[in-house]
């Protein structure tokens, strides 16, 4: 009896430190931004990360009345540290939402804990299709690697080109992008004579290279994770595929605005699909690249810094349509549908799949006053995710 | 197919200059430095950035990779890795592990995380055609550089007073010391040049292998491969391990890329179920 009333007392006592904290939650909503700072994906982190900040910048850090904080997490892009990030910041730091994720297996590392504790998960920058299967709580705003690759395939098929040998990096977006070219492309009557898929981290794409020399087809089909996008292109050019007769495509990673200014000419009039070039000619993109390199010297915004931004802009949204409540399942709910005009154009999230439904642009690399940029020539709007097959 | 042995023939050369230091200070002075890659990346730094942030050519940049690598290994052998040559090897392999650690966090630090990348001088890019033979400039450089730096080691280690004094200090250091040899400044001088070494194998890789802060830790496997592959008996045990993985790395990727970097091990196991003291081992001696 005697005892029972202590435990009490004490329990009592222990529970008050936080019920203060409690109190002090209510008016800040944390989010919980985990990305690569540093490691290989170090360049997805900090492309994501000045997004976010210049996001809060603008819109101010109050949103329905709630004052908002963001938690910086560097995962150093390994999924089990990933993992354990996010449950600290479930656990301890209380976030009522989690982003980021540079990677899909880290995306997929969350998927259980935010089902499980009803956290919105928001995937700035991953881009296996599979991700948003995985919990009904992981929303989208980056893309899915066959919803910017098909369109490259129907250009392909448009444009002459009748065999294809396609190289990815061995892991899932690039076996993704493979199936859905692939599907895609063999479907409008192409011919797909190679399959190559080069280990993840490995820079020596020399035999792959030569291989596809050796096949000769018309084209080669390109997809690598951002940042490795220079180093693939370099050897691409000492290989010289282009004089060989074979024409280079690739989906927009590979000819990244974080690597572009910096791969050389030899990159000149390559095609690639994708949903954001920093040279997008709307006014809204102009006015955020504009400022994005202002508070950035030196770094001109990609689009994984395009998923960022657009991720902060759907929480802010969500929160102000359920005025300020943090419950996970309504704000979920909240972003179902939202649709906006993002700097890469008019988007929309799909309600069914919570992926984002976005224009796709076809793009050739071209210098404007001396700086390489993707331009785009001709675009497929409203483009949903297919399939992972491509149709 | 000739172009794809050429490609592997390249790729050894540069595991060869990468690796041949760690074959001395491992093989010949039975001191297990994972640390290696340190000097490699260190050196493949010291050409990136003179490169692209001062616009050294290329070639000029190459003996101030092996010079800057090269003190830092004095120095760090003078001050740190000489307290732990009579050291059991897990205190040798604790410590140098540790040191790959700092330097990976120092170089992510200092310079940052991203990959650096290198252009080569015009001279030194674009492909010949020499007949069925179809190669890159490049490659055919690093071949020919690589041929006379192990020719150089050779004739150092086999012909010359100091190799021979090398060796007597490795195989006896007390006797060595007794004949008046100073075991001290020989281990000093040729832990400087193995880092040398590697420091000019990371500059000459650069473009081929990139330089990032992981880069000791990515290549460690491929160094220790190459020395135990290669047997300890000098530098022709290594050199022939290097060329043979470096062909079997790329052909492997080429013939079979299911398999992909799968290979390497592959012809590792299969040697060293032959012979497990490596290609060229040392007699029982």
């Amino acid at each position: 009896m005697h005892r029972r009333t202590m435990l009490k007392g004490l329990g009592a006592v222990a529970s008050l430190p936080l019920l203060g904290s409690a109190a002090h939650a209510e008016d800040t909503v944390k989010i919980g931004l985990i990305l690569p700072m540093t490691g290989q994906s170090a360049s997805t982190g900090k492309q994501i990360d000045a997004a976010v900040k210049l996001f809060m910048a603008q819109n101010g850090d109050s949103v329905a009345g709630k004052k908002v904080q963001v938690i910086l997490k560097d995962d150093t892009g390994v999924a089990d540290v990933t993992k354990r990030l996010a449950q600290e910041l479930i656990v301890n730091d209380k976030v009522a939402v989690l982003a980021g994720f540079g990677l899909t297996p880290l995306a997929l590392a969350v998927a259980p804990l935010a089902t499980q504790a009803k956290v919105p998960e928001i995937v700035m920058a991953a881009a296996t299709t599979i991700i948003t299967q995985k919990s009904p709580y992981i929303v989208r705003t980056s893309c899915t690697l066959p919803q910017t690759t098909v369109p490259l395939a129907d250009w392909a098929a448009k444009n002459g080109i009748k065999t294809v040998v396609t190289l990815v990096s061995d892991y899932g977006p690039g076996i993704d992008a493979a199936k859905a070219f692939k599907g895609r492309f063999t479907k409008a009557g192409g011919k797909i004579t190679g399959e190559l898929t080069a280990p993840l981290r490995n820079p020596e794409f020399a035999p792959f290279l030569q291989k596809v020399r050796d096949l000769k087809p018309d084209a080669l089909f390109l997809f690598v994770p951002s940042g490795q996008g220079a180093a693939l292109m370099k050897q691409v050019a000492e290989r010289e595929l282009t004089k060989a007769g074979i024409k280079v495509i690739a989906t927009g990673d590979v000819t990244d605005d974080d690597q572009l200014p910096d791969m050389g000419d030899s990159v000149l009039g390559m095609v690639t699909t994708h949903f954001y070039s920093a040279a997008h000619p709307s006014p809204e993109n102009k006015a955020f690249v504009a400022a994005f390199e202002k508070a950035n010297p030196k770094m001109r915004p990609n689009f994984m810094a395009v998923g960022g931004y657009d991720g902060m802009h759907l929480i802010y949204e969500a929160l102000k349509k359920t005025g300020g409540k943090t419950d996970g399942t309504a704000l979920v709910d909240a972003m179902k549908g939202a649709s906006w005009t993002s700097v890469r154009g008019p988007v929309k999230i799909d309600p069914a799949t919570r992926e984002i439904i976005q224009t796709v642009y076809v793009r050739k690399v071209e210098k404007v006053d001396g700086q390489l940029y993707n331009i785009e020539f001709d675009k497929i709007p409203d483009v949903v995710p297919p399939s992972p097959d491509g149709n | 197919m000739l172009t794809i042995l050429f490609d592997g023939v390249a790729y050894g050369m540069v595991l060869f200059v990468l690796a041949c230091g760690l074959s001395v200070t491992l093989g010949l002075m039975n001191f297990v430095n994972l640390a290696h890659g340190v000097f490699a990346m260190v050196g493949g730094y010291v050409t990136v950035l003179l490169m692209n942030d001062y616009g050294v050519p290329f070639l000029a940049t190459l003996p101030l990779a092996f010079i800057v690598a090269a003190a830092l290994g004095a120095v760090l052998e003078r001050t740190l890795y000489v307290h732990l040559y009579d050291r059991s090897p897990l205190d040798q392999v604790l410590f140098t592990i540790g040191l790959v650690f700092m330097a990976v966090a120092a170089a992510d630090y200092v310079i940052g995380s991203q990959q650096q990348l290198i252009y080569l001088p015009p001279m030194l890019s674009g492909r010949l055609h020499l007949g069925a033979l179809d190669i890159g400039v490049y490659r055919l450089f690093l071949i020919v550089v690589c041929a006379v730096l192990v020719a150089i080691l050779h004739y150092i280690v086999t012909r010359t007073r100091f190799g021979s004094r090398l060796r007597a200090a490795v195989d006896d250091p007390r006797v060595a010391r007794g004949l008046g040899i100073n075991v001290n400044a020989i281990f000093a001088l040729t832990f400087a040049m193995g880092s040398g070494l590697a420091g000019l194998g990371g500059a000459l890789g650069a473009d081929i292998l990139g330089i990032d802060p992981t880069f000791p830790l990515k290549y460690m496997i491929y160094f220790l491969i190459v020395v135990t592959v290669g047997g300890t008996s000098g530098m022709m045990g290594p050199f022939v391990a290097a060329i043979l993985l470096g062909v079997a790395d790329v052909a492997g990727k080429y013939y079979v890329p299911e398999l992909g970097a799968f290979m390497i091990y592959g012809v590792m196991i299969a040697v060293l179920i032959l012979r497990p003291q490596g290609l060229f081992a040392r007699g029982n001696a």
